[in-house]
C-alpha cells in the first residue's frame, strides 16, 4: 500500500532530501555551532528590522530603500563568498569539499513564489522572521507559525495534484 | 559602542552580515542557507502521516531546527537587551497611509494594533495571521525555498530558477501590500 503511494507521488528531481542513513552527526557538539549561528542571525534580523511588518510594507509600497539595501548587499556578499569558495576550493572546517546543489526549475517557483509573496506582505514575515518575532515577545505569532507549518503539510499532502 | 548597537542597524551594516551567513554555513558543515525547510522538518518529525514528502531522515537535518531555534533566541536577546525602548521609525508616507486605517501604535516591530490574541478571532486578524501564515508555509514549500533559500542563497549561487522565484515573491508581495491589504485592513 505504501509502495503504491510512492508511485503516485514520484519524487520530483528538485527534492533535496533523500532517505539515506544519517551520517555520524548524532553528537550534540556537532550541532551547537548552528545554534550559535542562528542566534547571531536572529540578532541581526531583529536589529536590522527585517522582521518588522512596517519594513515589509515600506518595501512593497516603494516607500523606503532599506529592505532592498539589506537583501541586495546580502546577495552581493553571498555571491563574492561563493565565488571565492569555488575559485580557491575552500573546504569546510572538517575538511570536506563544499558542494552546493543547483536549483532545478519547475512551475512551483512561479505559483509557489506568488503565493508566498502574498503571505509575506500580509504577515510581514518570511519563515525566518517568524521565529525571531516570537522571540521579541509577539507571542501570537506562534499561531502564524503553526499555520505556516499547516500550509507546508497541506502542500506535502497534495503536491502530487499540483502543477510542477 | 552599545549606544550604536541599540539603534536600528542601517542596511549597509546588516545586509553584509546576513550575506556572510552563506559562507558561514557552508564552512561550518556544508549546509545551504535556507530557513523554510525547517517547517518541512517539523512536519516530518511531528506529523508525517505516511505522506511520502515527509518520509525522509529529518534527523539528518537537525542542524536546521537548531538554527531556527537560535533565530528565536536571537530575536529575544535583541529585543530585551539590545534595543532602546521607543517607537519604530517608519516612512512618513506609510504612517499617513496606516493612520487612515487606525494603525497608530509603532512601539513594536510587529504592530500590536493588528497582531494580538484578541484580534485573532476577527476577520482582519484571522486573514493576516492564520491565512497569511498558511500562504507563507504553503508557498515557500511549493516554490522550494523562501527569501533565504532563493533570494539570498540561490541568487548568490547564480541560480536562475531562484531569480524566477524571487521575482514572483515580489509580484505577490506588491499585489498583497497595495491591493489586498488596504481592503483587509478596512474590515
Amino acid at each position: 500500500m505504501i509502495k503504491e503511494d510512492n508511485k503516485q507521488f514520484p519524487k520530483p528531481s528538485e527534492d533535496e532530501f533523500t532517505e539515506e542513513p544519517a551520517a555520524d552527526t548524532g553528537k550534540e557538539g556537532f550541532h551547537i555551532r548552528f545554534l550559535i549561528a542562528g542566534i547571531i542571525f536572529g540578532i541581526v534580523f531583529t536589529k536590522a528590522e527585517v522582521i518588522s511588518w512596517f519594513r515589509i510594507q515600506e518595501m512593497f509600497r516603494l516607500q523606503s530603500f532599506h529592505m532592498y539595501g539589506v537583501i541586495g548587499s546580502a546577495v552581493v556578499v553571498g555571491m563574492i563568498s561563493i565565488w571565492l569558495i569555488k575559485k580557491f576550493h575552500i573546504k569546510t572546517i572538517s575538511g570536506e569539499r563544499i558542494e552546493i546543489q543547483p536549483k532545478k526549475f519547475n512551475k512551483g517557483q512561479i505559483f509557489g513564489g506568488l503565493i508566498f509573496g502574498l503571505g509575506w506582505a500580509l504577515t510581514g514575515a518570511c519563515p525566518g522572521p517568524l521565529f525571531a518575532q516570537i522571540g521579541t515577545g509577539a507571542t501570537v505569532i506562534v499561531i502564524t507559525l503553526l499555520s505556516a507549518i499547516a500550509g507546508t503539510w497541506v502542500y506535502g499532502r497534495f503536491r502530487g495534484e499540483l502543477p510542477h | 559602542m552599545l549606544e550604536f548597537i541599540k539603534q536600528p542597524w542601517p542596511w549597509y551594516v546588516a545586509g553584509p552580515i546576513i550575506g556572510l551567513i552563506v559562507p558561514a554555513l557552508l564552512l561550518l558543515g556544508n549546509k545551504p542557507f535556507g530557513i523554510s525547510s525547517s517547517l518541512r522538518h517539523i512536519c516530518a518529525a511531528c506529523i508525517p502521516s505516511g505522506i511520502p514528502f515527509f518520509r525522509y531522515n529529518w534527523k539528518k537535518e537537525r542542524w536546521n531546527l537548531l538554527f531556527v531555534l537560535g533565530i528565536f533566541f536571537g530575536g529575544m536577546i535583541a529585543a530585551y537587551f539590545l534595543t532602546d525602548p521607543g517607537p519604530v521609525k517608519i516612512a512618513p508616507q506609510l504612517a499617513t497611509d496606516l493612520a487612515k486605517q487606525g494603525i497608530t501604535d509603532y512601539h513594536n516591530l510587529v504592530p500590536a494594533d493588528l497582531f494580538n490574541w484578541h484580534s485573532l478571532l476577527t476577520a482582519r486578524g484571522a486573514i493576516l495571521m492564520i491565512a497569511g501564515g498558511f500562504l507563507v508555509g504553503f508557498g515557500t514549500r511549493y516554490a522550494g525555498g523562501c527569501t533565504s533559500g532563493h533570494a539570498i542563497m540561490g541568487l548568490s549561487n547564480l541560480q536562475w530558477p531562484s531569480l524566477v522565484a524571487t521575482i514572483c515573491f515580489m509580484i505577490g508581495g506588491f499585489l498583497a501590500a497595495n491591493v489586498l491589504l488596504p481592503w483587509i485592513l478596512s474590515l
